[in-house]
């Protein structure tokens, strides 16, 4: 068996005018947890429908362990889809459900029984098997869709966006769900999602698509702290970017940087900089108190502004409202400044 | 003053209710049950043949009437001639249904939507009249048959016992092909609305856990379909029964349900027996729930 569970050569997927996938190559390695990023029209749905079979490429190939499945129909391909919707089929019980790929292959009832309810324990729905998807909850709904793919060993498990239908703690703790289950089975996961913090948790590498085509494929850290563009510094997590006259005043440079807000410090006007430091003066505009967290929007000296994130470690919501309209300097380390092309 | 009496309506939402559903309530209950149950006690009357004179009181005897050779064939007639005009109607409509759901565009939908349902806007009878000239003896068919050379086929057909006939348009097949013909659209609608709220991704789903289009359409698309399929035989299958029209106009002097309330009504005037057959397609109607029932047809309503 081939190492790479997918690869994409040079695929393109036009509809009429509209290039949706815009000749994308890509690899995505045996037994990896792989996330495709990007907001919706970025073609990260369309490349996953394309492996699933929904979608053909126009130009270029998809090979799935080394067999070039570009014209394969869905039925003929050893991937499994967790739909957005779910996609479970209301006339159906949750067993049936389940065990409708197994069915299909011509599998006994009696053994078709056994596995279902194996599936259900893995996904910790046991005793579930009689309801219809009607009786089910959002949550418990993602999980039968979850064990109807995974019941069919497939070599490629694809999910698409299948979390953004759930309330965040739900979210929360699917994600870690997800990850243990693909641990366990050992499968490829594909993940579509336009949640750049879902992407992080979950995935071993992240490709970060934008307009068609790929902007950065890295690991989470990575693609976090070393984007590649300004569109990955600015999708996944919030990030300043300076250039131009503002960023000559701060590192002499006109070149854009990007800095993340929480990286950045904030100061006493007077505070003494270390060596391996910029640093820059400004005043308070805004302060937005979060709890967890109080975000700064600090107008620069000779214009501009930097989005500053602060913990509140020792604050509370009262000390924060203080720092308006005060005049604070803003430090960080010189290496967490990102140089950024385009 | 307006203000007011917005105010005391919202404050009392059972008031308007019931001023709301009081006019459909009187319409329901005086003309639809009142005609219903008025059909139902004259059915247990009975006509006596030497006056001719319908005879109040309460009696069992014209429903006995009702089991008369002559009359189980009328209800067997009439309902094999409704099955059969359903069964086509189905086979007809569902690929056009599938079509119009699935594939046609925005353009294409309006334009099918417009050729199904338009001819309802014509009268019945004028189109009833038209399929005369297509199926009579001169007419279109038999014209065309001789054209190309087929009308030995056409006479070969029509010399068919059940089916045949001295032309088409008064053969067993003419009533067939009308009523197929009349009740369709009431057919298509309602199995393209079912089909139509099938999302996309359960044929995908299917087919992505390895179903070949034959299969999801057996085990998915047709299951989800099904209650809109029951919906229009509902129409087809109650119409044909206790229509009176096509068989009068088309067809042998074969007698069906509707042409003979019409005949005991009219002709002979004997109300009870008339209501006595109606009485038959509203049981045949109800024994064809229960089937539709067991069978599923209801469970994704």
């Amino acid at each position: 068996m081939s190492d790479s569970a997918i690869q994409f050569k040079n695929v393109s997927r036009h509809f009429g005018d509209v290039k949706a996938v815009d000749d994308v190559s890509l690899e995505i390695k045996n037994g990896e947890f792989f996330s495709m990023l990007g907001p919706s029209g970025s073609g990260k749905t369309t490349c996953l429908r394309m492996i699933a079979g929904f979608d053909r490429p126009t130009t270029g190939q998809i090979f799935l362990y080394g067999q070039d499945v570009s014209h394969l129909p869905p039925y003929e391909r050893s991937v499994n889809t967790v739909f957005q919707d779910y996609a479970l089929f209301p006339h159906m019980t949750i067993e049936d459900n389940v065990g409708y790929g197994l069915m299909i292959k011509g599998v006994s009832k009696a053994d078709r029984t056994k596995q279902v309810d194996e599936m259900l324990e893995l996904v910790q729905l046991p005793g579930f098997g009689g309801r219809k998807p009607s009786q089910l909850s959002g949550g418990q709904r993602q999980r039968v869709a979850l064990a109807r793919a995974l019941i069919n060993h497939p070599k490629v498990l694809l999910l698409d966006e299948p979390l953004g239908a759930l309330d965040l703690k739900l979210r929360q703790q699917m994600q870690v769900e997800l990850k243990s289950i693909q641990q366990r089975v050992g499968i490829t996961f594909i993940f579509v999602t336009h949640d750049q913090e879902e992407a992080l948790t979950m995935s071993d590498r992240i490709a970060v698509f934008s307009q068609g085509k790929i902007e950065q494929v890295g690991t989470p850290a990575e693609v976090y702290e070393h984007p590649s563009s300004t569109f990955v510094a600015g999708f996944v997590g919030t990030s300043n970017l300076v250039s131009g006259e503002v960023a000559k005043r701060i590192t002499g440079s006109e070149a854009r940087f990007s800095i993340r807000p929480e990286k950045i410090h904030l100061g006493a006007a007077d505070q003494t900089p270390e060596a391996d430091m910029f640093f820059v003066n400004g005043k308070v505009r805004d302060v937005i108190y979060l709890g967890l967290y109080t975000r700064y929007l600090v107008e620069l000296e000779g214009g501009g502004d930097l989005v500053v994130v602060e913990q509140n470690l020792k604050t509370t919501s009262m000390d924060v409202m203080k720092v308006k309209n005060q005049n604070v300097r803003l430090l960080w380390k010189k290496e967490h400044a990102r140089t950024v092309g385009g | 003053m307006q203000n007011r009496l917005s105010t005391y309506f919202y404050l009392r939402p059972k008031v308007v209710l019931a001023l709301m559903l009081l006019p459909p309530l009187l319409w329901f209950l005086v003309i639809y049950i009142g005609s219903l149950l008025t059909m139902l006690i004259n059915s247990f009357f009975y006509l006596d043949g030497f006056t001719g004179k319908v005879v109040r009181e309460f009696t069992l005897r014209t429903y006995l009437k009702l089991l008369d050779p002559s009359n189980l064939q009328i209800f067997s007639r009439t309902t094999l001639m409704a099955v059969c005009v359903t069964l086509a109607c189905v086979v007809i409509a569902f690929p056009l249904s599938y079509y119009m759901a699935r594939f046609a565009s925005a353009r294409m939908k309006t334009i099918l939507y417009m050729a199904v349902t338009v001819p309802l806007w014509s009268s019945y009878v004028v189109r009833v009249y038209s399929w005369k000239l297509i199926l009579a003896q001169e007419g279109i068919i038999s014209w065309f048959a001789k054209l190309i050379h087929l009308d030995g086929l056409l006479n070969w057909y029509l010399s068919l016992p059940g089916v045949g006939g001295t032309s088409l348009s008064l053969s067993t097949t003419g009533v067939f092909i009308v009523f197929v013909y009349i009740w369709l659209p009431y057919m298509i609608i309602p199995i393209q609305t079912a089909l139509e709220r099938v999302p996309k991704s359960l044929i995908e789903a299917a087919g992505d856990l390895g179903a070949t289009p034959a299969q999801t359409f057996r085990t998915v698309l047709l299951p989800l379909a099904f209650p809109g399929v029951v919906a229009g035989s509902i129409f087809t299958f109650s119409l044909t029964l206790g229509d009176f029209i096509v068989p009068q106009l088309f067809g042998d002097s074969s007698f069906y349900i509707g042409k003979a309330v019409l005949t005991y009504m009219g002709t002979s005037g004997n109300i009870p027996l008339a209501a006595a057959f109606t009485m038959g397609p509203i049981v045949i109607m109800v024994v064809y729930l229960l089937i539709a029932r067991k069978l599923g047809a209801f469970d994704a309503l």
